[in-house]
């Protein structure tokens, strides 16, 4: 999960990272009273979970309360790529002189994690690392050593951050590396990381990504979620504990396990080139147990998307049994008549594996008017996409 | 002789007791797995029936090796005991580890691997979120259900275990000499790479199927090593080229990110090696046929 800037300040503030007081408003007018607390000026910046809102006009400095009114109202609604801004964060000024980054992420490739530090801050740092790679440092963090004194000071010698800053920067680092391993994120990202006029260094801007996998020990992360920017169905799903994700086709898809779903995704895609170019409409993965209530639940989330034109439930019947999963199907379909909603999408269904043949024939002896059996991956992606087109 | 688990190697199970851990630890005996024991301080000198097989439980890993001789574990314990769990197996010097727990947290996987790297990875570690791995005909360590197929000669390694399935249902009448399921999350122990040196030097396999998804740059990088290092036929699929950028696909590691861990690129990079690749599961199916019969 990605944070906005102002949820990523607070972070930072909870570990000791040095950060610049700021508060976050949803109307104009609270800007009036914040900016007052702030010292009567502040900057105006845009919450949104996407890059280059500078640019687009997403900050601005407001130099009274009225002002910061007037701006917190020209931003708010504003769309920067795609994403409406609903909220802003009105932060103190500050009289910047240096523009560094520093950042902690996992390092798929060699199973660790990473530290990338540059005196370059302030601009996109694929950017730095494309265009001027020496100007990146990127120090290789031990999982159980973590960031100590030493390493913190590795990493900004390594990034040449000038010598009568590196005690404040290492120290930053430290605090970095406490949000980054205390609050299981993936990426904590400081850009830029400032020197002011006074000569401290201070987080002026951040990013941190959550690791949904932790959230068994991290309970105040779940308030942290942006549940009104979630798609309404992909929140619906969440609600019921399915791992599902809305894309914009036609053919909706229910299968059991990631790479299945991931593979079936494809093969629609593929078959919907000879039908209308329809494409899939979401990913479901219903996992193992695939129970009736789970299919129910599936079906649900999918019926209930208005662009979905054809269903293809693809499922493999490793440990789950296929005549289970019919028996899921057809379950789920009465389950569904019986809340009153409305089933009138065509079901392709393709059962292989473990009892398939016992699966089957359920629903052949089921016989339900908008099911409809093809036997094999492609034969049956081809059939829905083909109702999908029609 | 098949690679990494055989029909000699003993087996223990690290969660048995659990719900999870006895469902599957019965559908290993029955497919022949030799199960020597199982796990669990709190019940510790106690037997677990399985169907007229009595399994001893022991207190610890250590106490099970010394036990039974066993070396390999099977782990099923929750998410949030995981990481001790794997810990405890390194520390025990056990030769190989199956992760089979969903949902762990990245943090405690970084500190599982990087601990048995410090150890000197005694331990192979396979998954974790994985089904783990079978020799058809000798012996299962994980989830994989038993019957889909017979022994053979194509030896296979998945990041995903459905798609595991799928494959060797395809190639069901040809058999395998093992599959291993290593996982899809985005720090694992045994990599596609590990996966195809073993392969290569198993003179029970003719031709290796190797199957990745979408995140990272694993697929990459184990195409480097077939260009170098493997000279048996390879054929690839690649799941995910349907899948937008910065959702995560069901996988925790199963994410674009960037111009990066695109299924395209991954492809490319395995054609570029000469790995045929499939785009389909089932094209895949025939171009290993068609490679096994050329």
């Amino acid at each position: 999960m990605d944070l906005f800037e102002y949820q990523a300040r607070d972070l930072f503030a909870k570990h000791d990272v040095p950060v610049l007081a700021g508060e976050v408003i949803e109307t104009p007018e609270a800007a009036r009273e914040v900016t007052e607390r702030l010292g009567g000026r502040a900057v105006v910046k845009a919450q949104v979970k996407t890059g280059g809102r500078g640019k687009a006009g997403g900050v601005k400095l407001a130099s009274d309360p009225a002002d910061a009114v007037e701006k917190a109202g020209q931003i708010l609604g504003m769309d920067i790529k795609g994403h409406t801004v609903h909220k802003v964060m009105l932060a103190q000024t500050a009289d910047i002189q240096e523009e560094y980054y520093v950042s902690f992420l996992l390092d798929r490739t060699n199973r660790t994690f990473l530290a990338m530090a540059s005196v370059e801050g302030g601009v996109e740092i694929e950017e730095v690392a494309a265009t001027k790679p020496e100007a990146l440092a990127k120090i290789p963090v031990d999982a159980i050593e973590g960031v100590t004194e030493a390493k913190a000071r590795e990493i900004a010698e390594a990034a040449k951050f000038p010598a009568e800053l590196i005690d404040q920067i290492s120290n930053v680092l430290v605090k970095l590396w406490d949000v980054f391993v205390k609050e299981d994120a993936l990426l904590v990202e400081v850009n830029p990381l400032v020197k002011t006029a006074d000569g401290t260094v201070i987080a002026l801007d951040g990013k941190v990504s959550l690791d949904a996998n932790a959230d068994f020990r991290q309970p105040d992360h779940e308030a942290l979620e942006d549940k009104a920017a979630a798609d309404p169905l992909e929140a619906a799903a969440k609600a019921k504990n399915l791992n599902y994700v809305k894309l914009d086709g036609q053919v909706g898809i229910i299968g059991n396990g990631a790479g299945l779903v991931m593979s079936t995704l494809d093969v629609v895609a593929y078959a919907g080139e000879a039908h209308n170019n329809v494409k899939p409409a979401n990913f479901l993965d219903i996992g193992g147990g695939a129970s009736a209530e789970v299919m129910a639940n599936g079906l649900e989330i999918i019926l209930g998307d208005p662009d979905v034109k054809s269903v293809f439930v693809n499922v493999f019947g490793g440990i789950t049994a296929c005549d289970a999963v019919a028996n899921g199907i057809v379950q789920a379909l009465e389950l569904l008549k019986s809340k009153g909603e409305d089933v009138n999408k065509p079901l392709v269904v393709r059962l292989d594996g473990n009892n398939a043949e016992l699966g089957r024939k359920i629903l052949t002896d089921a016989a339900h008017p908008l099911v409809q059996q093809v036997d094999t991956m492609d034969g049956a992606a081809d059939k829905a996409a083909e109702l999908a087109a029609k | 002789m098949a690679i990494f688990l055989t029909k000699e190697s003993k087996v223990i199970v690290q969660g048995m007791t659990g719900s999870e851990g006895q469902k599957h630890t019965k559908r290993m005996l029955a497919s022949g797995t030799n199960i020597v024991g199982g796990v669990n301080p709190r019940k510790a000198g106690t037997t677990v029936d399985f169907d007229g097989t009595e399994v001893p439980v022991f207190g610890g890993v250590k106490e099970a090796m010394e036990a039974t001789g066993a070396d390999v574990t099977v782990i099923f314990v929750p998410p949030k005991f995981t990481k001790d769990a794997v810990i405890e197996a390194v520390d025990a010097g056990i030769g190989l580890a199956v992760v089979i727990t969903e949902g762990i947290a990245v943090h405690d996987t970084a500190y599982f691997w990087d601990y048995a790297t410090q150890k000197g990875n005694k331990t192979r570690i396979v998954g974790p979120n994985c089904p783990g791995l079978i020799t058809p005909g000798q012996s299962n360590a994980g989830i994989i259900p038993a019957d889909i197929t017979k022994p053979g000669r194509i030896g296979l390694v998945s990041k995903s275990g459905t798609l595991t399935y799928q494959m060797m249902y395809e190639l069901r009448d040809i058999g395998f000499s093992t599959c291993v399921g290593i996982g899809g999350d985005p720090v694992i122990g045994t990599t596609h790479i590990d996966a195809l040196k073993a392969f290569e030097a198993d003179p029970e396999t003719d031709l290796i199927v190797m199957i990745g998804e979408i995140g990272g740059d694993a697929e990459e990088r184990a195409a480097d090593f077939i260009k170098e290092n493997v000279t048996k036929p390879v054929v690839g699929y690649v799941a995910g080229f349907t899948a937008p950028e910065g959702k995560t696909m069901g996988h925790a590691g199963a994410i674009v990110s960037g111009s990066s861990g695109t299924a395209q690129a991954k492809k490319e990079a395995l054609e570029a090696a000469g790995v045929k690749v499939g785009k389909t599961p089932s094209e895949t199916a025939r171009l290993a046929r068609e490679r096994l019969s050329a």
